[in-house]
């Protein structure tokens, strides 16, 4: 196929970002500048900075680093597992991970939030075994733990695909010349699978940065993180400048700190996230 | 450059569609109406009644919040006839002209609605021009009589850390406020700031006693136990007491909200005619009776009260006592700057 046969097939791509993607964000910007009355002002930008919603940014910041965090740590250990084992079993590992994206998200936040109530069933098991109660629900560590149980497959589809793409040539030689297990993993599996890493925390921190329903759901409402206070003024107070300017100023942050974890984001290796 | 002629052409064709999509307003048939509704707020059994007896069509669409309703209504997407909405935002629909006043004298079944809930109407529509009653109720406290040991009859079981970590308050700022004020004993519409403010300081003080805010929810909460009692509004309450027959409900002696749910016809609707037919047919006896048996909240239908077995008449979230609903007051629309304080204080309260 010629070249420009090919750029007409990027037609309904071109579509699809013009008409969902860009149009949209003209709008917010547009809206995110003026004031109600239509005035010019930066106002909405730098309100991310009061402190009723700079707590917010705190939180939400925090809720996306710990969650990001943790995938990792489970995302890598698993990856490097799931290496091991033969390609026919491989498959039958990953269905079972990605098994819990094919349920809706909000049934299984709800389901956690089963779990965890004060009368759940984890509440339940441990004072049948005598082990007094557990309080996790209404806290920032619920929010956290269900960001994970919702990110997850996010973080490990990236780095397992970087990590089962690593040579077992590579991983050989290093040993023929003279390897440990541990240097094995530091200097050679963990460099290559960087850009894997990077992609992971792309999929996992920016959602859960602008995440609201989670923290509605297992927060109880007593926890505010900033999509929170951006629905409120969309939906409640119904000042769309506010929470325009708000979703703006969420933006830079997040482009931000992609850009910090995100560096090698593996652009350069051929990926596109 | 063919190819960027082509593009330019191609972005500029979808920013027209995009903004011609949002001023266009579809116009409906003749015999077709566009009814907007709370969601499960209507038999929807009456609604192809309603077709078979009058050949009109009905287009029937749904939201949960009256904030959402009206962010779809002012967008335009869909050409709304008529509209089943909360009394703050029928008031707010009146003011910004939104709202054609309906000849409801003319309407064969008008008579059936308790000229009460009219005079209560005038709060949010003074002359009663525009909109019809179609529910009401209170909001008020649903407790676990298992768990709480003298009967609740104040909104101070609230504030007294007697129950703390187990009370559910509303998610919703004017709910939370009104529960503060009503137990301060201001008005529920008060616009001094000295007054609101203390109301915010009271909840903030509340917020470690509070085990969450809710809103559809806190009803499921008190029916699991989870919590020993929650702030609801007295439709839930009802269902609330099937579930979990030890579930009592209660309408605080200071006072309470009243909340009327109206029907208004939109400046859109291009059929007075088949819009009042159709709010005719939901006054009639046996409509409003099919549609308070589909969802057990208080009608201010007279004949089907009247119709009532005992036990659920006696039921006071079904059918509040007169004097139990002395100090409730109807919400009213308020002004942008109390409106703004509200919202501030809000959100400190929820991020603290």
């Amino acid at each position: 196929m010629n070249r420009k046969k090919i750029q007409i097939l990027s037609i309904p791509y071109l579509i699809w970002i013009i008409g969902f993607t860009l149009i949209p964000l003209v709008f917010v910007v547009s809206k995110a500048l003026v004031t109600p009355d239509d005035r010019l002002t930066a106002d909405n930008l730098t309100a991310i900075f009061d402190s009723v919603h700079r707590k917010a940014l705190i939180t939400s910041l925090e809720v996306a680093f710990i969650s990001s965090l943790i995938c990792i740590l489970i995302s890598y250990p698993a990856a490097l597992i799931i290496r091991s084992f033969r390609i026919k079993n491989r498959k039958a590992m990953i269905f079972v991970m990605i098994l819990p994206m094919w349920m809706n998200f909000i049934l299984r936040i709800l389901a956690i939030q089963m779990l965890l109530s004060k009368n759940g069933i984890i509440n339940h098991l441990l004072s049948i075994l005598g082990l007094g109660q557990i309080e996790i629900i209404n806290t920032t560590f619920a929010i956290i733990l269900g960001t994970v149980y919702d990110y997850l497959p996010y973080m490990l589809l990236p780095v397992l695909n970087c990590v089962l793409a690593i040579p077992d040539d590579i991983v050989e030689a290093s040993k023929d010349l003279g390897a440990n297990r541990y240097t094995v993993l530091t200097r050679i599996l963990l460099p290559l699978s960087l850009s894997g890493i990077g992609s992971g925390i792309t999929m996992v921190f920016v959602p859960s940065m602008t995440e609201f329903v989670i923290a509605n759901i297992l927060g109880g409402g007593k926890i505010l993180l900033l999509g929170n206070i951006i629905e409120q003024e969309f939906s409640v107070t119904m000042n769309w400048n506010l929470g325009s300017g708000l979703s703006v100023a969420l933006m830079i942050f997040v482009l931000v700190s992609t850009l910090l974890f995100g560096r090698d984001s593996g652009a350069d290796r051929g990926y596109v996230i | 450059m063919k190819n960027k002629i082509m593009a330019t052409a191609l972005i500029l064709c979808i920013i027209c569609c995009t903004f011609t999509g949002c001023s266009s307003q579809r116009s409906n048939g003749d015999n077709v109406l566009t009814v907007f509704n709370y969601s499960e707020y209507l038999d929807p059994q009456m609604l192809s009644k309603f077709t078979k007896e009058t050949g009109i069509e009905i287009k029937y669409e749904e939201a949960t919040t009256p904030e959402e309703m009206y962010t779809k209504y002012t967008s335009g997407a869909i050409s709304y006839d008529l509209l089943c909405t909360s009394d703050y935002m029928v008031n707010r629909l009146i003011d910004e002209g939104q709202c054609q006043s309906v000849d409801f004298s003319s309407m064969e079944n008008f008579g059936n609605i308790d000229p009460k809930f009219m005079a209560e109407s005038e709060s949010f529509d003074p002359g009663n021009k525009y909109s019809l009653p179609y529910f009401w109720g209170t909001v008020g406290i649903l407790y676990n009589t298992k768990k709480v040991s003298a009967p609740v009859d104040s909104w101070n079981v609230l504030f007294d850390g007697q129950y703390s970590g187990q009370i559910i308050m509303q998610d919703s700022m004017r709910d939370s406020f009104m529960v503060a004020l009503k137990y301060l004993g201001y008005s529920l519409n008060t616009t001094d700031k000295n007054q609101i403010e203390e109301a915010a300081e009271l909840l903030k003080a509340q917020k470690k006693d509070v085990e969450s805010y809710l809103v559809d929810e806190a009803r499921d909460e008190v029916v699991a136990e989870n919590a020993v009692m929650a702030v609801v509004y007295s439709g839930e309450a009802y269902l609330g007491n099937q579930y979990n027959p030890d579930l009592q409900y209660a309408i605080p002696k200071e006072g309470s909200n009243l909340w009327i749910d109206s029907w208004v016809v939109t400046k859109n609707c291009k059929n007075m005619e088949n819009a009042q037919k159709f709010l005719d047919f939901l006054c009639r006896e046996d409509v409003a009776e099919a549609n308070f048996e589909y969802i057990y909240y208080s009608t201010p239908n007279k004949t089907v009260v009247d119709n009532m077995d005992e036990e659920i008449k006696s039921n006071v979230a079904v059918v509040p006592t007169e004097e139990s609903i002395d100090h409730c007051e109807v919400y009213q629309t308020l002004d942008n700057e109390t409106l703004e304080l509200y919202n501030t204080l809000w959100k400190e309260l929820k991020s603290e």
